[in-house]
């Protein structure tokens, strides 16, 4: 049996959800939960790039790229926020964030 | 084709044991280090789809810039790691049924997705990938990427744009108390107000 298109979801679906099973697991540590962020992002890349493939077009590479531009923004402004976060708290801790009472 | 399948099968595992590694490790260097592992194995992936061009970004921003950018957070915040395990057990019942819950029903719609294979040949295409014996992957992407989606690209420019500057914006501080060079100080600096002369008497000394 060849690789078709269901390898390839089925793939990027348990790394989709590895990823959302990250962030349930690793509450407390915001490092892990912006890591299984980018996991879901590369789950969705890989979804992108076999329907582009299987489909014969050429826009889901396309928009693989915009996603990668959006999680590497979002990677930026994340951890930026999280240096200002140690620096004034002196942890990461999440159950520590109730500064807004949120 | 059966190198193809060994390959696919070869790098697929490997990156569902290093995205499995990612949220288990105990240590956070070790989950970057498996993230930039899960990283790779995906560009083997996307090559196997064709997507070159995809692959080596993959590997050059991702691996290159937000894997180290990560690594770099990682290290300057001094995380201890028994802290961040606490409670690692406490959320293993929800967390995991959530993420088998959402397993399930990805691949529930998948497999009732391939009862209909003539998708496949759906003629509805917005763009239809060229000939790759023809032109290269990038540069089909490329002709694309700079007519069609030309403003898309120009609006990917400006978040990035905005995103460097948030970043650079939310962690810069002014530090009292540290000593900077002040050029424009510096400069105008004239003879009259650093140096002043007193004729000294002989045998007096001087009252400064």
């Amino acid at each position: 049996m060849s690789i078709g298109i269901n390898h390839y979801l089925v793939i990027s679906s348990i790394l989709f959800s590895l990823g959302v099973f990250g962030i349930f697991l690793n509450r407390k540590n915001v490092i892990t939960i912006l890591l299984s962020i980018e996991l879901i992002l590369l789950s969705v890349n890989i979804n992108l790039v076999a329907f582009s493939h299987f489909l014969q077009d050429l826009v889901g590479q396309v928009f693989v790229m915009f996603i990668l531009t959006v999680a590497a923004a979002e990677a930026a402004i994340g951890l930026a926020i999280l240096v200002i976060y140690f620096r004034n708290r002196g942890s990461i801790a999440v159950e520590d964030v109730n500064m807004m009472k949120g | 084709m059966i190198l193809a399948d060994i390959a696919f099968y070869l790098f697929a595992s490997l990156m569902i044991f290093a995205a499995v590694m990612v949220i288990s490790s105990r240590n956070p260097v070790h989950s970057v280090l498996y993230l930039i592992l899960a990283f790779f194995n995906a560009a083997g992936l996307f090559m196997l789809c064709g997507a070159e061009f995809l692959a080596m970004i993959l590997m050059i921003v991702y691996v290159g810039a937000v894997a180290v950018l990560f690594l770099f957070v990682v290290m300057m915040l001094d995380v201890t790691v028994t802290e961040a395990k606490q409670g690692f057990l406490k959320y293993l019942p929800i967390g995991g049924a959530i993420g088998l819950i959402v397993m399930a029903e990805l691949i529930f719609v998948m497999v009732s997705w391939m009862t209909n294979p003539e998708f496949l040949e759906t003629p509805l295409k917005a763009s239809p990938m060229p000939d790759l014996a023809q032109t290269s992957n990038t540069k089909a992407l490329g002709l694309i990427l700079y007519t069609d989606y030309f403003y898309l690209f120009e609006v990917a420019g400006l978040i990035l744009l905005v995103a460097m500057i948030g970043a650079i914006v939310l962690t810069m501080r002014e530090r009292v108390g540290v000593k900077r060079q002040n050029i424009s100080n510096q400069v105008s600096r004239t003879r009259e107000d650093v140096l002043e002369i007193k004729k000294v008497a002989t045998g007096e000394g001087i009252n400064l």
